[in-house]
């Protein structure tokens, strides 16, 4: 109850001293707005990078041929090491026979059909197939590396080499993505540190009045610390309209693909509202954060 | 009873200056003392020893049963609300009505509207200002505004009275209004109360016990006391 009431006054006050020092608050907010609106598009981009970075891998498979003397025993011992390599998924081994191999390509085109007969089974250049996936794709060329000294093994292959980098570069944008971020983030929380500090300093009387009268640290702090969270909150209106209708309308615009059909955008619904969220969440920490640290640093309490 | 203990205790600031000597004092509750002495001579320093203001550097002192040289920052506001503080300036709220600036000390220590209402108006009415209830600070004469201080120090009923030179920007009269005012309080709620004065008329026609302080050293305790000029 008496919570309920101090937490009305200090909500009260703090929208009161956001309106009086007015030029610092909107500075402090668009400070906020622009971090938010940078924050919401690094949340979004690294949310559809590991979307079809997942997506991309839950395709990625290697293939490996063997040699074409490999007798069924040697079939049946590849198989075998390859389930004791960590990296891969047990249950995504497949093998398919040269002769499997043949009747699905030959099924596939009558070009094939008519030159794959002409080879007798000593000629043909098919070989018996193994078809693995990986748990983690960054060390897709190692684990190849390593099935590629598995005996008979003639050649491995996977993705043309192009998967791996693009994934290793979708890992590496994300990260330049986050330093980004937590940069902007510490610069706003500088600022709203400022911003608070001269509120407190324009109420520096009140404060030593009140701390004469017997008010509790946590009295003279709450209001300054709803003061930084109001203006995380205004600081993030924009971003969130931003956020959604933004995401909607580049959604729209590319139906849902970048580029090429390989990479897919997540939905709007219900991610929009997701991100939004985690916008206005963010916000509220930041002006929390900042003028949490300017009433210790400034009051001494 | 003794309301207040002080048990050696010394007070050197970081600059070097020691502003009061192995000091050993015992006030007792419901009493009236003046703290006196020559400028600079420890009384302020004494005063805020006692809510807390300034650390003793050596030695204990106890304020009704609170342990103030070891009281965290922290819990500084328990010893706050069991005491009133007065002073020279008066530090009222200059943009908060007479009733706000009383109401406000109730408001911050989370006390309800309709106890709020009650004690300030009791409070102002002691002090002789219930007329003036909405008038801004700016529209009171010095000896009123400090009426306003007082009723604020003592609107939540405190036990201690502290008073650092109330009168000190009064004139005589006026300074004597302030002396019934507080004579008043002391006499009717049983109030304790401690104020640092050079002011001699004051001292001499109240004849309450008076603490002499000499270059921070106590001088002289005396029940029944008149101002003794150290200087002759
Ligand atoms: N914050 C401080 N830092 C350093 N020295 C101080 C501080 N406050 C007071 N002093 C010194 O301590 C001594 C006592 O000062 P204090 O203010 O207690 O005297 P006082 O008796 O109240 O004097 P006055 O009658 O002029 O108000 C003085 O020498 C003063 O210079
Ligand atoms: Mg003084």
């Amino acid at each position: 109850m008496r919570i309920i009431r101090m937490l009305g006054r200090s909500i009260r006050d703090a929208f009161k001293s956001v309106i009086r020092n007015f030029s610092l608050s909107l500075a402090s907010i668009s400070c906020i707005t622009i971090t938010l609106i940078i924050v919401a598009i690094a949340v979004m981009a690294s949310f559809n990078v590991q979307n079809f970075t997942k997506e991309i891998e839950k395709d990625l498979t290697i293939v490996i041929f063997l040699n074409n003397e490999s007798t069924e025993d040697d079939v049946a011992r590849v198989e075998q090491e390859l389930r004791e390599i960590p990296n891969i998924d047990k249950s995504s081994i497949t093998f398919e026979s040269k002769q499997e191999v043949k009747e699905s390509m030959q099924k596939e085109s009558e070009v094939f059909d008519t030159v794959l007969n002409e080879w007798s089974e000593d000629e043909s250049p098919l070989k018996d197939t193994f078809q693995v996936k990986v748990k983690n794709v960054e060390q897709i060329s190692s684990t190849a590396e390593r099935i590629e000294k598995i005996e008979q093994v003639n050649t491995v292959r996977y993705g043309e080499g192009m998967v791996d980098q693009m994934i290793t570069a979708f890992s590496s944008i994300e990260k330049v993505t986050y330093g980004v971020v937590i940069a902007l983030v510490i610069v706003t929380v500088f600022l709203i540190i400022n911003t608070i500090k001269l509120t407190i300093s324009a109420r520096r009387r009140e404060i030593g009045i009140m701390r004469l009268v017997g008010a509790s640290n946590f009295t003279i702090k709450t209001p300054f610390i709803v003061e930084g969270m109001i203006l995380g909150l205004l600081g993030s209106i924009v971003p969130v309209i931003f956020t959604t209708y933004g995401y909607l309308a580049f959604y729209n615009h590319f139906d849902g693909y970048l580029f090429t059909q390989l990479i897919q955008l997540i939905k709007p619904e219900p991610f929009i509202y997701s991100t939004a969220g985690i916008v206005i969440v963010i916000g509220i920490l930041v002006g929390m954060v900042g003028s949490a640290g300017a009433v210790r640093k400034y009051l001494k309490i | 009873m003794d309301l207040i203990r002080l048990k050696n205790v010394e007070k050197k600031y970081k600059n070097g200056v020691t502003a009061i000597y192995d000091l050993n004092l015992a006030i007792e509750k419901g009493s009236f003392t003046f703290v006196i002495g020559g400028s600079g001579s420890g009384k302020s320093t004494l005063i805020k020893m006692l809510y807390r203001e300034e650390k003793p550097t050596r030695g204990q002192i106890i304020v009704g049963g609170l342990d103030v040289a070891k009281l965290r920052n922290t819990k500084v506001y328990k010893l706050r609300r069991k005491l009133g503080i007065v002073f020279q300036d008066y530090r009222l709220l200059p943009k908060l009505t007479v009733y706000e600036n009383v109401a406000f000390a109730m408001e911050v220590i989370g006390a309800t509207k309709e106890v709020t209402r009650k004690n300030v108006l009791r409070a102002l009415e002691e002090v002789g200002l219930k007329n003036k209830v909405h008038n801004y600070p700016d529209q009171l004469s010095g000896g009123e505004q400090q009426r306003v201080a007082i009723a604020r120090a003592i609107v939540n009923n405190p036990k201690l009275l502290l008073c650092d030179e109330p009168t000190g920007n009064l004139d005589p009269e006026r300074s004597m209004e302030i002396m019934k005012v507080l004579d008043n309080i002391n006499k009717t709620r049983g109030t304790t109360i401690i104020m640092a004065t050079h002011d001699k008329e004051i001292v001499n026609s109240m004849q309450k016990q008076v603490v002499t302080l000499k270059d921070g050293h106590l001088v002289n305790f005396k029940k029944k006391g008149t101002y003794i000029d150290e200087n002759n």
